[in-house]
């Protein structure tokens, strides 16, 4: 967090600079998160997204508790996609301990992990529309998809948002086979949803004017700043953990990865919309194959777990992107290291790249498109 | 995708490809068993070029850095040592006496870099670069210029451990203010004692009293 935006230096034979603090309150910034915006009129010549305000030193408070202790906080990383944060921290955990997870929690993972994507997506395609303008309307459309989901997590784990419902080695609760029933009734109401949604706006004239050709980000640099999730395959780049590391049981399931072809706004609002058709793909095989069985290894000691001395890093397609967890262990009953990889923070490395030479107007829809969630970029 | 050779083999190849690099394997005894490469500091950008644009590692993605606070450790054994010792008699009588050895290993800070490849679909491949020691400032050489997801996660490794990357383009705190002093995240971190919703027993807040 630096002041030194204050100290303008003029650029000479150009027009008159504005410095804008957009943010930290600004509902566009989905969150406490400031830019230190250089404007010359409309346009921007310096972005420097300044954020850590909702910083509360989750990895030390990991590091302070047992690897048991670290799961809810997990929760609180990504809010919105609780499910995907337990996974990615109980994969690292099975990885150090070497611990094996049954079959019908790996399908319900699966499952639980495949509804976020959809409900994330969901949220985030109706935050992007609303951040252009569209009042009200596309986003209630998006949060009625949203709440049924929300719905059945919470009959399922207890809680909508934190759901704390992995445990290394398996799930916390077995789900029942009414359950099941109430997943495979959803199903069939998600593509309706996702048609009407494009009939509505795929080809919106205004939708297309605002994003087509805003935001633009390479390739190569995509790969080097290490973006990940929709927003690398928006860029072109086929890289999808759940296809590259194939963890827990997607090597089963027959999709397919959208990649996009311009790098813009547009190609990443239609990359999580293709995803979501992608996803309930996934759900129907998964429901179709999940077998019946234990949902615990119970050779695990939840409670008191000593990992041998030694490191992991597990990592999972989470909606955001790569969601990956550090952990070194020294043979005690706490993680001498515990480390996140966030995706939102590390995609926001080159907002400014992509921001340089637009409108203001333009930097919002930019934004709105990284899908960014603040309690996982401050930890 | 391609499987990585192993990290023996890489670290052949480091030491054939950059003259002078020192590297040694660490090895991981989870099982994980993703052992990890240590590159000496004066290497550490031409291994990491090297690394990135290598025909067959090809790791162009740098997903995770981290710094990792390694304290100061002493370890003690036991010795045998031959003394020459004045018996009761008065006469010198040569005798072995156990005595406690200490070693002090001197701490130091570690930057944690896991590389994949997002072109030939492969990975991790873990490498690491140590400081001197455990001062304030410490300095490991940044890897930004090599690779841009570098940037956020050095400055942050900057803010909560105080290494410092030489090199890198804004060195800046990230997600602590800027006037505040110390590292959080070092494993001797006191945090101060000034909670301003810590309660105060009755009678005693300076409001009363006054």
């Amino acid at each position: 967090m630096s002041n030194d935006l204050l100290e303008v230096d003029p650029i000479a034979g150009q027009g008159e600079i504005m410095e804008v603090s957009m943010g930290p309150h600004h509902p566009s910034t989905h969150g406490v998160f400031r830019m230190d915006v250089r404007l010359e009129g409309e346009k921007v010549v310096r972005l420097k997204p300044v954020f850590g305000y909702l910083h509360r030193n989750h990895e030390k408070i990991a590091e302070h508790g047992a690897y048991l202790a670290a799961i809810p906080y997990t929760d609180r990383l990504d809010y919105l996609c609780s499910m995907t944060n337990n996974w990615g921290y109980c994969l690292a955990v099975e990885k150090l301990a070497g611990i094996t997870v049954p079959e019908r929690a790996e399908y319900l993972r699966v499952i639980v992990a495949e509804l976020t994507r959809f409900q994330n997506h969901a949220g985030l395609v109706g935050f992007l529309l609303q951040d252009m303008g569209a009042s009200g309307t596309p986003l209630m459309y998006a949060f009625r998809e949203r709440e049924k989901v929300l719905d059945l997590f919470e009959s399922l784990s207890g809680a909508r948002m934190m759901c704390n419902y992995m445990r290394f080695g398996g799930l916390r609760v077995d789900a029942t086979a009414a359950w099941l029933d109430e997943v495979r009734r959803l199903l069939p109401a998600l593509p309706r949803f996702l048609d009407e949604f494009e009939n509505l706006l795929r080809a919106n004239e205004i939708l297309m004017a605002r994003t087509q050709g805003t935001g633009r980000l390479s390739r190569e640099l995509a790969v080097s700043a290490g973006v990940t999730g929709p927003m690398l395959r928006a860029s072109g780049v086929n890289y999808d953990v759940r296809k590259v590391d194939k963890y827990g049981i997607y090597d089963r399931f027959d999709f397919r990865v959208p990649l996009g072809d311009h790098g813009d706004v547009y190609d990443r609002y239609m990359m999580r919309i293709l995803e979501m058709r992608e996803t309930v793909k996934i759900l129907e095989q998964a429901l179709r194959g999940i077998p019946e069985g234990p949902i615990m290894d119970p050779k695990v000691r939840l409670r008191g777990l000593r990992p041998k001395a030694g490191e992991a890093y597990g990592r999972i397609e989470s909606p955001k992107g790569e969601l990956g967890f550090f952990l070194i262990s020294d043979g005690t009953t706490n993680p001498y290291r515990y480390r996140v990889r966030p995706p939102s923070m590390i995609n926001l490395t080159i907002l400014e790249d992509m921001c340089l030479g637009q409108n203001i107007a333009d930097v919002v829809v930019t934004l709105g498109s990284v899908d960014i969630v603040l309690g996982e970029v401050d930890r | 995708m391609s499987t990585l050779p192993p990290v023996e083999d890489i670290k052949a190849q480091i030491e054939a490809g950059v003259p002078g690099a020192v590297v040694t394997v660490v090895q991981n005894g989870s099982p994980s068993a993703q052992h990890s490469l240590l590159l000496g500091r004066e290497h550490a950008r031409d291994a990491a070029l090297f690394l990135r644009d290598h025909a067959e590692l090809r790791l162009d993605f740098c997903s995770l850095v981290t710094g990792v606070d390694w304290l100061d450790t002493e370890t003690s054994e036991k010795v045998k040592v031959k003394k020459v010792v004045e018996g009761p008699d008065g006469t010198q009588q040569e005798t072995e006496v156990e005595e406690t050895r200490k070693t002090k290993i001197p701490g130091y800070l570690e930057a944690v870099y896991h590389l994949f490849s997002m072109e030939k679909k492969h990975g991790p491949v873990v490498i690491r670069v140590r400081t001197a020691n455990r001062a304030d400032y410490a300095h490991v050489p940044s890897l930004t210029p090599v690779w841009r997801s570098c940037e956020f996660q050095e400055r942050e490794a900057f803010d909560l451990y105080g290494i410092v990357f030489d090199g890198h383009p804004d060195l800046r705190r990230i997600l602590m203010w800027d006037g505040f002093a110390d590292f959080p995240m070092r494993k001797d971190y006191v945090p101060p004692d000034d909670d301003a919703l810590a309660t105060v027993p009755h009678g005693k807040s300076p409001e009363v009293q006054a």
